[in-house]
């Protein structure tokens, strides 16, 4: 079980977390004409990277925020925890 | 027999207790503190079981974790329980216990006649023989084997014992409580470390009980007894006996189970039997030792076959004898001090030594004892079937190859030790990729992965005084990382017997033209031979080996089989064992009960329950209530001998004729306020937002990004900036998530807040013609006109001096009001509608009705929104606006989801009018055509419209609009089934929506 950094609550335990997907997916903007196939990767299309990995997390039974996770997909080892506004390093 | 093979003055047990219990149906008694293999043992009683596959006699061999042969079903306290390890459990007044794997009994078991056909159960016998016919395997095959591979009994009746779950966090969890886990527990501990300390066995000590050393001029069992002491004393350490660690996951979090009942005689009411700690250590330090491998040689598997170490504890802590004319078999010294021990008691044992003659500490003591020792001897192979009676044992040749001579010597006990294996299974689940140590044969932990450290045995240090410097520097030095104190403590002196090197022999050769088994894995009955066929067959990867063979599965993990079958296959294969590798360590260490595991999730505590605030009027007008979620909702309220269907049909019927209420308490309420809010629901719903006034509900659909509907429900505007939603109770969760994300992640710029209100308001529907004359009577003051209060409409009012949202929405089809107050008003709310409505006729109506309501109106819910269907496909396109954006429009332009062919909803009536038509039936034009009968759709709600008082079903079939009129079969082969349908039009009631304006 892992044990995650929220960056508003501190150290909690993975059961108190829903994991989010891939972080670094960008979500086309509104009003915006997109092919077919941009918007078929956007939708479905997502890399399953070995090693480290940037990723979302909803502290869903704490605070209720998203935020960033950078995780290695092998080992589990978490890097660095971010606000959704602040940049993984 | 009363305890034939007690010694009278030596062991750790409480004499003064006499304990009774039966094993296989006989009486015996023991002691407090005995397990009852020590009490068994004590009582000249070694046959405990018979083999998994040739049902060979099977005896005690070791004494705790490294038994693989005495599992036992044991009946305590009216529950049975199988696979018991009898060396593990503690004797206790009144238990019963019996062998497993026999019939008819131990002494004579009919399934033994596999030891005498053993040629033809050879290695992956199963696999060769039930291959076919395939027709054979389910009615033949798998209940002989069932059978046939038998353990334990699982029982049937329900666990009545209580277990719990507890966590913990601390600096250093340390496992394992000899001198390592002793030294390096007590230097943390005393630099100010929150420590716990975990022994698996009811003895602190280890090693330290059973070995002749002394610490700090005190013998092993003072010393620990005094470490123990001060550590019990200190307000930052947990100690705990009858505790092991047996799993080790992520992030440093071990999980440790402690058998917090069975042991004890009386055990108070909430006592557990067992509870499971989950431990989140910054520092973990393994002590967990290492377990004495055997020697292989023929029939080695014979009741009276020990690991030497296993003799010298049921000697030294149970004060028993395993024998009295002891032949003590060894490649290495430490086999001696248990030859010693039986000499203290007066008995004479044989010590064969595979080595050559030399001299150390521990032979020079044996020779000046005048014990017997034969170098460069090994057993050729024990005799004896149901009881060792004496052994073949032979002079090895120089290269250990070959028997030069042989001669049978009388024993009733054979001690075997081929050196120590260090027990690195958590090591090895922490991540830790062993090494191959060659100075002692067998794998030791290598880099840590995690905030792992092993110390002493377990990492292949056998000294005493190696152990204790390692342990004690350990210990403070991972506390000061933690603590940053840096009070150290003095390692004390240590005194014990310098031992030789051991010597490389494994397996006794076979003499020429003998073919004795020689077990390698007893508690799989894997002999050298099986080994050999499956590497003979092409089995190389020593994965596949244990998978072919067996080798070191069960419960026992192979803890005193692995490296024996290592040496195996790389002698065989002319490799080293390091090249042969080492099959996954898994947890659990040992086998833990379900009940464990489950702890108090059972029953009504296995997941919470959510009830409304109306819950218990409802119970007392004989509600019976359904699951939605964790909710529990009225499904429908019984009036005398009613049923389901009887009472439904009452309460749909009351609402269209009169008026009916209904607990929507459980609906998910979400607050969104802000000034971006309009905007926001622009983009999540897939109609129109921004124009909605204050003081309007409007209906909204929301999709995923793939296109497919998520939720559907009405939002109102309650001020400016300020919108109530609803949603199905089912997503309730799923909506807030999704909400939070896009206001988090995707649009941070939208100035919105969003908050889950479902528990603080408290919800009751009015449903049918008559709602209006309740609600007015409700509300005297207000004007509740169909023009001052429209359709979709919202006003505040005052009930009876209790604040009410009212809003005019309709999941029924009728004349509809859905009233909100607080929480903690909910029954008040309540009773007061039924009182006032008594004059309208009110009846509540629970979940079928609705349901049956909102079917016949043509309204969809959960069964059509199944994760599978766009808005196109459920009548919902007049929601999809063309103008503006929103999640999952863009998905909604694929060329499948345009197709002129595709699902959509409908509705069905049975020719007959009279069938009911089984949910989840498929439609199909011919219910004879050939299968696969192509499948046109399904049916998705089924129910009695009381409108027209004959079946309605709704369904999503392919060119839905197309069918209308045509004639389907609902097949449903699960029911058996086969009823011919029309496809009419989904609306079956009030096709132009009055009655919701009226």
């Amino acid at each position: 079980m892992l044990y995650i950094k929220c960056p508003f609550c501190g150290y909690r335990s993975q059961k108190e977390f829903a994991y989010g997907g891939d972080g670094t997916v960008k979500r086309p903007e509104l009003n915006q004409d997109i092919s077919d196939e941009k918007w078929n990767e956007f939708v479905y299309l997502r890399k399953s990277p070995r090693g480290k990995h940037v990723e979302l997390w909803h502290h869903v039974a704490g605070c209720r925020q998203w935020f960033k996770v950078q995780r290695d997909t092998v080992t589990h080892e978490i890097f660095q925890t971010t606000k959704m506004n602040e940049e993984i390093k | 027999m009363s305890q034939s093979h007690r010694i009278i003055n030596e062991g750790l047990l409480n004499r003064n207790k006499e304990i009774s219990f039966k094993f296989n149906g006989k009486k015996y008694t023991g002691y407090e503190g005995d397990t009852l293999a020590s009490a068994l043992l004590a009582n000249g009683v070694h046959l405990v079981g018979r083999s998994f596959k040739y049902h060979r006699p099977r005896g005690f061999f070791g004494a705790g974790v490294d038994e693989p042969n005495a599992k036992l079903q044991i009946q305590l306290n009216g529950h049975s329980e199988p696979n018991v390890n009898a060396t593990e459990f503690e004797l206790v007044e009144g238990i019963e216990a019996k062998s497993q794997n026999c019939w008819p009994s131990v002494e004579f078991d009919v399934g033994a006649i596999n030891n005498f056909l053993n040629k033809f159960f050879p290695a992956g016998f199963y696999y060769k023989t039930f291959m076919w016919p395939k027709s054979f395997w389910y009615k033949i095959y798998e209940p002989f084997i069932r059978k046939a591979a038998g353990l334990g009994v699982a029982s049937t009746e329900k666990d009545k014992e209580r277990y719990e779950h507890k966590y913990e966090y601390c600096d250093l969890l340390v496992a394992g409580s000899g001198p390592a886990g002793l030294s390096s527990a007590y230097a943390a501990a005393k630099n100010g470390a929150k420590v716990i300390l975990a022994e698996d066995k009811p003895r602190f000590g280890g090693s330290l009980l059973t070995d002749e050393v002394t610490i700090d001029n005190l013998s092993g069992k003072a010393w620990t007894d005094k470490i123990i002491t001060e550590l019990k004393e200190m307000p930052n350490v947990i100690v705990k006996n009858r505790s092991q660690v047996f799993g080790y996951y992520d992030h440093n979090m071990t999980v440790m189970f402690e058998r917090t009942g069975d042991h004890l005689e009386n055990k108070p009411k909430y006592t557990p039997r067992q509870r499971l700690w989950y431990i989140r250590a910054k520092e973990v330090l393994l002590s967990t030792g290492s377990i004495e491998r055997p020697i292989v040689f023929g029939n080695n598997d014979t009741p009276g076959i020990f690991l030497s170490a296993a003799a010298k504890e049921y000697i030294k802590v149970y004060g028993v004898l395993v024998g009295k004319k002891p032949l003590i078999f060894t490649n290495n010294d430490s086999a001696y001090e248990t030859a010693l021990e039986f000499k203290k008691q007066g008995i004479d044992p044989i010590i064969l030594d595979t080595r050559e003659e030399h001299s150390s500490e521990l032979i020079d003591a044996a020779k000046s004892q005048n014990i017997q020792i034969k170098f460069s001897h090994a057993v050729i192979t024990a005799n004896g079937y149901r009881k060792v009676k004496s052994a073949l044992i032979g002079r090895l040749n120089k290269e250990k190859t070959e028997f030069e001579n042989s001669e049978t010597v009388e024993c009733d006990c054979i001690c075997v030790s081929g050196f120590w294996t260090p027990t690195v299974h958590l090591a090895s689940q922490s991540g830790n990729k062993l090494k191959f140590d060659d100075r002692i044969d067998a794998f030791v932990p290598n880099k840590s992965k995690q905030n792992e450290t092993s110390v002493g045995a377990s990492k292949g240090t056998f000294t005493l005084k190696e152990t204790l410097n390692d342990g004690f520097r350990s210990g403070f030095d991972l506390s000061k990382k933690i603590t940053n104190n840096n009070n150290s403590s003095s390692i004390p002196n240590s005194n014990e017997t310098k031992k030789n090197p051991h010597d490389k022999f494994w397996c006794s050769p076979l003499p020429k033209n003998k073919n004795f088994k020689r077990f390698v894995d007893f508690q799989n009955d894997v002999a050298v031979s099986d080994i050999e066929v499956a590497l003979r067959e092409g089995y190389r990867s020593i994965e596949h080996v244990k998978r072919y063979t067996t080798l070191g599965m069960a419960t026992d993990q192979g803890r005193t089989s692995n490296l024996n079958g290592l040496q195996l296959v790389a002698n065989v294969e002319k490799k080293i064992v390091p090249q042969v590798g080492h099959t996954t360590f898994r947890p659990p260490f040992t086998p833990i009960t379900i009940g464990t595991i489950v702890g108090r999730e059972v029953d009504m505590e296995y997941m919470p329950t959510r009830k409304t605030p109306m819950h218990t009027w409802h119970e007392k007008n004989n509600a019976v209530f359904v699951d939605a979620g964790a909710w529990k909702r009225p499904r429908y309220y019984k009036q005398g001998n009613e049923n389901l269907f009887e009472a439904s049909k009452r309460e749909a019927r009351n609402v269209r004729e009169h008026v009916g209420i209904c607990d929507v308490t459980t609906l998910g309420k979400i607050d969104i306020k802000g000034p971006d809010a309009a905007e926001f629901l622009n983009r999540v719903y897939t109609n129109a937002w921004l124009k909605l006034p204050v003081g309007k509900a409007r209906y909204g659909v929301m999709l995923r990004e793939d296109g497919i509907v998520m939720d559907d429900g009405t939002t109102t505007r309650i001020s400016e900036n300020h919108y109530h939603m609803t949603t199905t109770t089912a997503q309730a969760a799923n909506v807030l998530s999704h909400l939070e994300y896009y206001l988090q992640v995707v649009w941070p710029e939208l100035k919105v807040n969003v908050l889950s209100t479902t528990e603080q308001w408290a919800g009751a529907a009015l449903a049918g013609p008559k709602s209006r004359d309740v609600l007015a009577k409700l509300f005297p003051d207000l004007d509740v006109s169909n023009e001052a209060l429209p359709f979709m409409g919202y006003i505040e009012g005052n009930l009876f001096g209790v604040k009410a949202k009212i809003f005019r929405i309709s999941f029924s089809g009728e004349l509809a009001y859905e009233i909100n107050v607080e929480s903690g008003y909910g029954l008040f709310m309540w009773e007061k509608m039924m009182e006032i409505g008594k004059e309208f006729k009110i009846q509540p109506y629970g979940t079928e009705a609705l349901s049956t309501l909102r079917i016949e109106m043509g309204h969809v819910a959960g069964p059509e929104l199944d994760g599978r269907t766009i808005p196109y496909d459920v009548s919902l396109e007049g929601l999809v606006s063309k103008k503006k954006d929103f999640i999952g429009k863009r998905s909604l332009q694929k060329e499948a989801f345009n197709n002129s062919d595709r699902q959509k909803i409908v509705g069905l009536v049975p020719t007959d009018k009279k069938t009911s038509i089984p949910e989840g039936s498929h439609l199909v034009v011919d219910k004879n055509a050939k299968l696969p009968n192509p499948k046109l759709g399904h049916v998705s709600s089924s129910c009695w419209s009381v409108e027209n008082n004959n079946p309605f079903s709704l369904a999503i079939v392919k060119d839905g609009k197309n069918m209308i009129g045509k004639k389907l079969f609902a097949v449903s082969p699960l029911k058996n089934t086969s009823i011919e349908v029309e496809v009419i039009s989904s609306h079956y009631v009030d096709h132009e929506g009055k009655r919701v304006r009226s």
